[in-house]
């Protein structure tokens, strides 16, 4: 062990790696069909135990390990056979996973919580030893049970041991060193070690790089069995090991580990603590309200693809190649040149936008990392509501920004939770409306001119209109007398404060939750909204930049100043003439476009510049919508739509209301983007008059 | 500038000291000479116009481009209350890095010229006065005397106000025609 290896680093690998392998074990168990399990979904999930357990002990962590080591235990009962996979199994196994989820959240702090693994260990032991298997295999049941599940009862079995080991041929290429095997179980106790096998090596004829040899140990000392299987965890597909008691001598000639009679007597006699705590758990349902690991950790590395790496080193090149084509110019250029000089900056601007491009594609991601905790959490909460919910998942491997796939996932789940509560009736209900016992629920994403959508459909019993405005007059949002549109009073919801549900529920119906989902979407430059039909089922609809790091802008004259408002937030561009335009109380201009009255922002007011135009007809209203509110800002001119690349004005300066960042234009010049949400709110704070604002505040 | 890099050169080494000594390079504000710790300088550009951001005190003029970065322009003549003249051939952008609340920030600074390049030890430099008049305390750090004149010593931190909340006070301030301004 000379190579200094940073493992700080490692053991992040392994949280993270220990994160996917849970996903893996967690998405399993969810498609597994109750009964007749997929053989090939089985050992996924196997495997991915397998490994947190053998990363756990390696790294140390053994509390981990340990439980990892009850749930294998579990899994390799039900993979193969001998175990029928039933609800309570895999309900079980679904904690266990969250529960090793949070202790590997925890390692991070050092302290680990061990309560609720030690609940849940003897839950799972019980399932090993008290409940019989469901479908015996054919004359398993008189030895089924000596296999594995006693070695989670020979834990604390302490005794002298003799090991036979003989590593696969190529162990060795799998960078598992028997020497380091040898090492440790040296430290667990007094080893005598013998070797075999090397006299039936050939020089010249052997392969170096196979291992050839087998040893024959003897561990005395009294080290618990547990700790000697720890050892071999990481190589245990990759030897014959056999691991016996000193005091019994059974020959046994079996692949992997063969354990012994002895330990059976054991399990016979579990400790009688875990006796006491067994009646406990037994009586808690299992759908025990659990603490939710909200916010997993936002991890800071990112797999990449090897297709994506290589496009990127291909451009690369080409990149250099355009370069030194341009570079001959350099020293003596005559104007005969000019045409292959043309077509060297072409090729140079096309070079920079495929690596612009393909860049940017190694921070994408597939939502599907978004997608994955819903069938859980749909399972969950379905079950929690006694609702009977499909889900189905389209579109998962379109792809978007990692920093907007991190903070997507919040809202995404607050407006599935929302209509499983709201949105989804009881089968009762959906029977007596004449629908399918089984509603749907449905996750969509796709691609659509330059964004990302995600739809939330569900085919529940929609927004009930008549109630959202009830409640929205009686808590003064919308006049008594005011007429709104269906869109607008469904759009309703999401206002501060507002829920119709008249119990809170532990899922939703506090009312904090709609206005927080749209506040999280346009903190991502996206909006929502919602499209509803009662009986027939609602529709949210996320609309999504691709990234963070670039916009699709259109640049906007302002006297001597040129601004950029998102693409995404335009509807249109108008023109209207003054008498179009209505003027209230003096202060606010209101202007109609179709059936609404929209308010006139005059950028070079709210700036405070000066515009070439004052009059509403020479120049031209920009009709932008943030957060639902729709607004005509008034501009001199349009210029170009452009891509721009997004800075940040609060690196060296602060924040500044209205203005959500700068970018610098072609010409090296710095133009600000117009964050419209802020400017509204600059608009109304500018206008309310000092009485409303106090009225708003108390 | 070429005296300046001349200078800069003369003395490379930056040396270890108390917290107040050390080199300062020198600019000119209204006839008076102001230095700032020379090694939050890192450069000095010539004027450029630059980009207005809306509601921002006066003596914020803009944003600028240096390369890559946006990087806030502050007038020091307005900062300080000093009559403005416009900017002429000697007006440079001293651009600064400041220290906020563990962040580095670039900010460049507006000034009719810059001077010299001149190393003072802690014990030549003054604390500042007491005194009323243009110059808030809080900007200056010290004052020293070189051949016969007086140099004003800043504190380059405290030379602009990043919190939010002060954008409030300053707003309320800076916009004749803020509503809230003419309450009754």
């Amino acid at each position: 062990m000379s190579i200094d290896i940073d493992m700080a680093e490692i053991v992040q690998l392994f949280i993270e790696e220990s994160m996917e392998g849970l996903d893996i074990m967690e998405s399993g168990l969810l498609n597994l069909d109750l009964g007749a399990a997929d053989p090939e979904t089985m050992n996924t999930i196997f495997r991915a135990a397998h490994s947190i357990k053998g990363g756990g002990a390696t790294f140390g962590f053994t509390e981990v390990s340990e439980f990892a080591h009850h749930v294998e235990t579990l899994l390799d009962e039900m993979r193969q056979g001998q175990r029928s996979v039933t609800r309570e199994g895999v309900d079980l196994l679904l904690q266990s996973v969250d529960c090793i989820r949070d202790m590997i959240n925890s390692l991070a702090n050092g302290a680990v919580d061990t309560t609720r693994s030690k609940e849940l260990e003897v839950q799972l032991e019980q399932m090993l030893n008290g409940d019989p298997p469901a479908q015996p295999n054919e004359a398993d049941s008189s030895a089924p049970e000596s296999t594995e599940s006693t070695t989670a009862a020979s834990i604390d079995d302490v005794a002298d041991w003799k090991i036979y080991f003989k590593p696969a041929a190529g162990m060795l290429k799998s960078c598992n060193d028997p020497l380091r095997i040898l090492r440790e179980l040296k430290q667990l106790g007094k080893l005598e070690v013998r070797s075999e096998g090397g006299d039936q090596l050939v020089f010249g004829e052997f392969d170096p790089e196979e291992s050839q040899l087998a040893w024959q140990l003897e561990l005395t000392g009294g080290v618990p069995r547990a700790e000697v299987k720890e050892v071999f965890a990481w190589v245990e597909d990759e030897c014959e090991l056999i691991i016996e008691p000193i005091a019994t001598s059974v020959v046994a000639t079996g692949i992997v580990e063969k354990p012994v009679d002895v330990a059976a007597a054991a399990s016979s006699d579990p400790a009688p603590e875990q006796v006491a705590d067994a009646e406990k758990p037994q009586s808690t349902p299992a759908k025990a309200p659990k603490k939710a690991p909200s916010g997993r950790p936002e991890s800071s590395s990112i797999r990449v693809n090897i297709d994506k790496v290589d496009a990127l080193i291909n451009l690369v090149g080409e990149l250099v190649i355009t370069q030194s084509m341009l570079s001959r110019f350099n020293g003596d250029f005559d104007f005969t040149q000019l045409e292959s000089l043309r077509e060297g900056l072409t090729q140079l601007s096309r070079n920079t936008r495929e690596l612009q491009e393909s860049v940017m594609a190694i921070r994408m991601l597939p939502i599907s990392f978004a997608f994955s905790r819903f069938p859980r959490l749909v399972r969950d909460t379905g079950n929690a509501l006694s609702k009977k919910v499909e889900l189905r998942l389209s579109g998962e491997n379109t792809e978007l920004d990692k920093t907007v796939l991190e903070k997507i996932g919040d809202p995404l789940v607050h407006l599935v939770r929302n209509s499983l509560d709201h949105g989804l009736e009881t089968p009762e209900a959906r029977v007596a409306a004449g629908k399918p016992e089984t509603g749907i629920l449905e996750l969509k994403a796709y691609h659509e001119g330059g964004n990302i959508v995600i739809d939330v459909i569900d085919d529940g019993a929609g927004i009930n209109k008549e109630r959202v405005l009830a409640k929205a007059r009686e808590r003064g949002l919308v006049g008594p007398d005011e007429q709104l549109s269906d869109e607008r009073i469904n759009n309703l919801i999401f206002m501060a404060g507002f829920s119709t549900m008249d119990a809170v529920s532990d899922l939703s119906g506090r009312g904090v939750g709609m206005d927080v989902v749209r506040r999280n979407i346009s903190d991502l430059g996206g909006h929502v909204a919602v499209h509803s039909e009662t009986g027939v089922g609602s529709k949210f609809t996320i609309r999504l930049p691709l990234t963070l790091a670039i916009l699709d802008g259109q640049l906007v004259r302002v006297g001597k100043q040129s601004y950029i408002i998102s693409l995404v937030s335009i509807i249109e561009t108008i023109q209207r003439s003054s008498e179009m335009v209505n003027e209230i109380t003096g202060k606010s201009e209101l202007f109609k476009l179709r059936d609404e009255y929209l308010p006139v922002l005059r950028l070079h007011d709210l700036f405070g510049i000066e515009g070439d135009c004052k009059n509403i007809d020479d120049g031209l209203l920009v009709v932008a919508e943030a957060n639902g509110q729709r607004v005509g800002i008034f501009v001199d001119d349009l210029r170009e739509q452009q891509q721009v690349v997004i800075k940040s004005l609060e690196d060296n300066y602060r924040q500044t209301p209205g203005i959500s960042g700068a970018t610098i234009l072609g010409d090296g010049t710095v133009a600000l983007i117009i964050d419209v949400p802020g400017l509204i709110q600059l608009y109304y704070e500018r206008n309310s008059s000092p009485s409303l604002s106090t009225i708003a505040v108390a | 500038m070429t005296a300046i890099q001349k200078k800069a050169e003369e003395i490379n080494q930056p040396e270890e000291g108390s917290e107040v000594g050390g080199q300062y390079l020198t600019f000119m504000l209204a006839g008076e000479e102001y230095g700032v710790e020379i090694l939050k300088v890192q450069e000095i550009k010539g004027w450029d116009s630059v980009t207005p951001i809306p509601n921002t005190p006066e003596h914020v003029l803009g944003v600028l481009n240096l390369r890559g970065a946006v990087v806030p322009i502050i007038d020091l003549r307005k900062r300080f209350g000093i009559d403005n003249i416009p900017y002429g051939s000697t007006t440079v952008i001293i651009v600064v890095k400041m220290q906020h609340e563990d962040q580095e920030r670039t900010v460049g600074l507006v000034v009719d010229a810059v001077a010299d390049v001149y190393r003072l030890e802690s014990s030549e430099i003054q604390p500042p006065p007491e005194m009323g008049g243009a110059i808030h305390t809080e900007f200056v750090r010290g004052l020293a005397t070189v051949e016969e004149k007086m140099v004003i010593l800043l504190e380059v931190d405290h030379l602009i106000d990043f919190g939010a909340v002060g954008a409030v006070a300053d707003n309320a301030a800076q916009v004749p025609d803020k509503p809230a301004g003419n309450d009754s």
